[in-house]
């Protein structure tokens, strides 16, 4: 498999570490320094840039938190003259003010860098045409691709967002071989092309698609690559860490994460303990190079794992898992975190169940509950209860196992658990912590 | 002559009103319940019926969304007077049928024991060889 820069992808870990290291020791002694948002916090935790004399030595750094850059719009946790600065990138937050990322050109560089491994990881090159079909502007999707895909010699078709039937047309007559774009667009893509009579396997050469900017899952990747034959790949990023900037690589198992550039540590969300290899947490990343607006310990919020051994594909960086949801919808259930994502992924896998349900938490004296109702599907009803019965308890069953914590199932009829439009409101707490 | 019948099966969940709900959909169809029975499990109830048009049926409640199936079960005729019951106990007994589960209603000429079994040819047979009687769906109304 081919490397964009085999010399950083290929390096040994040892070595890695000690890149990371030299980076880490530079950005805190600058941030201490330059600062005052993050000098300030390092006094109130009481550490110095001197007590940093490991890689490890990185838990003793305090946190950012995305409120951070809210309480400091526009730029006041920005290092530098605005000269320094070369582009502007805003991302509208859904609740209070936006958030406002400034790049130095060092910044642009590293970026595009970025992309352009995490492109050539999924084998794409000089020979591709890429249509990014992420919006263009204030979001930092469709600028963030261009540059990477232009820097790894490839065609770019800057198509942006909307008008699909045009996008199709753009895809067969330019003979467009991949795209960037959100899963949801990619499969309004496919349908749409089926009823314009477009078969995208037959009747086009694209065969990559790299998708992110909002949650998807493995179903989706299936489903995707039933409808379209076309491949494809998880993107990962936010507009704080610059934008779109790692991706799952061929081997699809896990997104390698360019050491050199952000280190990565998973959380237990509540204690901010670290957690090892495979343990589902928080994630937090620590942008080593950013210039503009250095980022360390950021706790994004994103639940993952990760692993850190080297990748069948040559690669010695970091992977982490597709992200499976968000700390703000994480339950503590008898001191063990439960995500409803875990829950949903568990009963995807069940086939005589419906796609809805929900969670019920409650307090029986010192005890927490959990309750999961789950609708059955008309055709895995029987008329014998014993059949019903181990239906429900294969699903008390898998939960279980999933969880690591013992769940009520209660089967319902089938369309009886409230639709909800857009973001599922799956989660009842009854419980109360006075 | 063929002796199964077909009754309807619906899951419920246990609260209250589904029963008398399915029923209402029912009567809208004028579709009469000859018998029924519900079993209750933990946290749902499976409710059997035997109504005068079971396809009628089966579509309406699917329409509705509910989880319907048809199974075929055998209605067993017993002497409507003490000891009935028994009698025939003892003959499936005796034949090793293995019964599902069973539930009783009173018809119009006699009491029937509505029986079901996993392999019902194979128990119509048998109880016929055991000098049983057996009811025919015409004789359901
Ligand atoms: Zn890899």
């Amino acid at each position: 498999m081919t490397c964009w820069d085999p010399r950083i992808e290929e390096m040994s870990k040892d070595d890695l570490q000690a890149l990371q290291y030299k980076h880490l020791k530079t950005l805190v002694y600058k941030l201490y320094s330059f600062s005052p948002f993050y000098h300030g916090r390092m006094k109130a935790a009481n550490v110095h840039p001197d007590d940093i004399r490991s890689l490890q030595d990185i838990v003793k750094l305090p946190f950012m938190y995305k409120k951070d850059l809210r309480d400091n719009y526009p730029d006041k946790m920005f290092l530098g003259g605005q000269d320094e600065l070369v582009r502007y990138h805003v991302s509208s937050g859904t609740t209070g003010k936006p958030t406002v990322v400034g790049y130095t050109q060092n910044d642009l560089n590293n970026w595009s860098e970025s992309v352009a491994r995490a492109l050539t990881s999924i084998g794409l090159g000089r020979k591709d045409i890429i249509q990014i079909s992420y919006g263009y502007g204030l979001f930092t999707g469709g600028l963030g691709l261009h540059y990477g895909a232009e820097r790894i010699g490839a065609t770019v078709v800057p198509a942006s967002v909307g008008n699909t039937e045009r996008q199709i047309e753009l895809i067969q007559d330019l003979n467009v071989t991949a795209i960037c774009c959100t899963p949801s667009y990619m499969v309004h893509l496919a349908e749409t092309s089926k009823k314009m009579g477009v078969d995208i396997a037959k009747d086009t050469r694209l065969r990559t698609a790299v998708l992110g900017a909002e949650p998807w899952s493995e179903k989706m990747r299936r489903r995707i690559k039933e409808l379209t034959g076309v491949k494809a790949y998880d993107i990962y990023g936010t507009s704080e860490l610059s934008g779109p900037l790692f991706t799952e690589c061929t081997e699809q198992n896990g997104i390698h994460v360019w050491g050199d550039l952000a280190y990565v540590e998973v959380l237990d969300p509540e204690t901010g303990e670290q957690l090892g290899p495979g343990e589902k947490g928080e994630l937090v990343v620590t942008m080593l190079q950013k210039e503009a607006l250095p980022m360390i310990r950021y706790r994004i919020g994103d639940i993952t794992s990760y692993d850190d051994s080297v990748c069948p594909c040559g690669r010695s960086h970091v992977r982490i898992s597709r992200i499976s949801g968000r700390v703000d919808d994480m339950l503590i259930i008898r001191g063990i975190n439960v995500f409803p994502s875990q829950v949903e992924h568990t009963l995807l896998g069940i086939p005589e169940l419906g796609e809805h349900f929900q969670i019920e938490v409650d307090r029986k004296g010192a005890l927490d509950t959990m309750l999961v109702r789950v609708e059955l599907k008309p055709t895995a009803f029987s008329d014998k209860v014993n059949d019903m019965m181990s239906i429900k308890n294969k699903v008390a069953h898998a939960l279980h196992s999933s969880l690591n914590i013992a769940a009520e199932v209660e089967l319902m009829e089938p369309g009886t658990l409230t639709r909800f439009e857009g973001k599922a409101k799956r989660v009842v707490d009854r419980r109360s912590f006075e | 002559m063929s002796y199964t019948i077909k009754q309807i099966s619906i899951f419920a969940e246990n609260r209250p009103g589904r029963l008398a709900a399915i029923a209402d959909a029912l009567e809208e169809e004028k579709i009469n319940i000859y018998a029924f029975s519900i079993a209750e499990a933990s946290g749902f109830g499976i409710i059997r019926a035997l109504v005068s048009d079971p396809a009628k049926a089966h579509s309406k409640l699917t329409q509705l969304g509910y989880a319907v199936s048809f199974t075929d079960v055998i209605g067993v005729k017993m002497r409507d007077e003490p000891g009935g019951l028994k009698d025939i106990a003892r003959i499936v007994g005796e034949t090793g049928i293995n019964i599902e589960y069973a539930y009783a209603y009173s018809g119009k000429k006699e009491a029937v024991l509505v029986v079901r079994v996993d392999q019902v040819e194979d128990a119509i047979r048998a109880l016929q060889a055991n000098g049983v009687h057996l009811l025919h769906e015409s004789e359901l109304a």
